[in-house]
């Protein structure tokens, strides 16, 4: 599905990657590894040297927008650009099922993004990117600031996602995380890509 | 034309209230005094050596040497333009998109109104040109430096929110929108409002200057009016260029925000 060759820049690669359609593979490394950089790198946000395909087509053929909706980067904290939430949606229709099912309030719609919580806000920017069926789902520590049911709730959604042919990205620090959502991990090191032992 | 001649010890007159400031921050100890007395000379030096270099041009008329001073000051009020940045684009965007934005809509701009509304004979006439372009680049000047600030400075300080939309897949114009428009909002502002105040709060300094060298006042606000169009219409064109020239240097063909590209 989504496959990289000798993706780098900066401190970063070059790296080779390739992810299948359904698979969900978790991504460790410690801070300033290039966890963030290679999941920017994979959504082109910043210029980078290598090859980057999706389904077997060249991330030039894509015009940029429609590539980061099929490849679809959920950053550890989320950026906001209007007051109240629904703004942040271009379907509201489609996100609200997503919005319930991770345990927020329906007429959360309504609020403001400075009133909700770090965990609301974090859930909300998943949705936000979900509710596109993005093709791929690059998550950076998607859990991090959740508690145990909520946690449970993201990783159910996502496992339906894969489930349904999505490929998964994700980022986490807490190996027994790793274990439970994913079938293969990756370790970063310098910029370097590995697999985990 | 009758109108009062200043002689120098008017001048020197006048001058006193200066030094009254001055001797204000001595008493007052503000450490003011050295740095009054420092920019009332240059004004006085700047003012004197203007006013014998206009005299000369007047008397020559030419069109080169009208030309000439012209670029002078439009790359002077260029230099102006990167000083008042707290962010500055790299390299040689920093100098050029200021002064060619500038460049652009104040020679457009005087040299519609030479053409146009003014007509003087010759149409380069320097007694017309100089003041007219003068006017427009003091208004353009600040309307691009402002629209400058507020892009740089909101793209900095937005930066998460703007590559949220980016990565969700909104273009980089979608993505940008909010913060072009508040860039242009706050170059237009100043004119905006100085022709929402003028001839209420305050006289505009062309027309009183007119109405001291003895023009009939209709006369004197007919010139100021066209003038206040002038300055609209130079720093909306400026500010306009300018900031979606920014904004264009600030991302790329991939919809990225490229602030790497400011120092």
């Amino acid at each position: 599905m989504l496959e990289a060759r000798k993706l780098s820049r900066l401190t970063l690669g070059p790296v080779d990657l390739s992810l299948e359609a359904g698979e969900v593979v978790a991504l460790r490394g410690a801070s300033g590894s290039g966890k963030t950089l290679l999941m920017r790198a994979l959504a082109d946000l910043d210029p980078c040297r290598g090859d980057v395909l999706l389904d077997d087509v060249e991330r030039r053929a894509f015009f940029a927008p429609d590539w980061r909706k099929a490849v679809a980067w959920v950053p550890a904290e989320a950026g906001w650009w209007s007051d109240t939430v629904i703004e942040h949606f271009t379907d509201w229709q489609v996100a609200l099922p997503l919005i319930e099912e991770l345990g927020l309030s329906p007429d959360c719609g309504g609020w403001q993004v400075s009133r909700a919580s770090t965990g609301e806000r974090q859930r909300l920017a998943l949705v936000r990117a979900i509710s596109q069926q993005p093709k791929v789902l690059l998550l950076d520590e998607p859990t991090s600031g959740l508690d145990r049911q909520s946690v449970a709730q993201v990783e159910t959604l996502i496992a339906r996602l894969a489930g349904a042919g999505a490929s998964v990205l994700w980022t986490t620090h807490d190996e027994d995380q790793a274990a439970r959502v994913a079938s293969r991990a990756l370790l970063i090191e310098n910029g370097k890509l590995a697999a985990a032992a | 034309m009758n109108y009062v001649q200043l002689e120098y010890t008017d001048l020197a007159l006048a001058s006193l209230l200066v030094l009254a400031n001055a001797g204000l921050s001595l008493v007052l100890n503000l450490g003011l005094a050295r740095r009054m007395l420092l920019a009332t000379l240059r004004m006085v030096v700047q003012l004197s050596l203007v006013g014998l270099v206009l005299k000369s041009l007047f008397a020559v008329a030419s069109p080169w040497l009208t030309g000439l001073v012209a670029v002078t000051m439009i790359l002077f009020a260029g230099r102006e333009i990167m000083a008042r940045q707290e962010r500055r684009f790299d390299g040689l965007w920093s100098y050029s998109l200021g002064t060619g934005s500038m460049l652009f809509a104040a020679s457009l701009v005087t040299i519609f109104a030479l053409t146009g509304p003014v007509r003087p004979d010759p149409w380069f006439d320097p007694r017309y040109a100089l003041p007219l372009l003068g006017m427009i680049l003091g208004n353009t000047m600040t309307g691009i430096s402002l629209g400058l600030h507020t892009l740089t400075t909101g793209l900095v300080r937005d930066r998460a929110g703007v590559e949220a939309q980016l990565a969700l897949g909104h273009s980089r114009n979608e993505a940008f929108r909010p913060i072009v428009q508040a860039a242009l909002t706050s170059a237009l502002m100043p004119i905006v409002n100085s022709m929402a105040a003028t001839g209420l709060v305050s006289l505009p300094g062309m027309m009183t200057g007119q109405i001291l060298a003895g023009v009939d006042p209709a006369e004197a606000v007919k010139y100021q009016i066209l003038i206040m169009f002038l300055i609209a219409g130079g720093t909306s064109l400026g500010a306009v260029v300018a900031v979606l020239g920014g904004a264009w240097r600030l991302s790329d063909q991939r919809h990225r925000l490229r602030l790497d590209r400011l120092k």
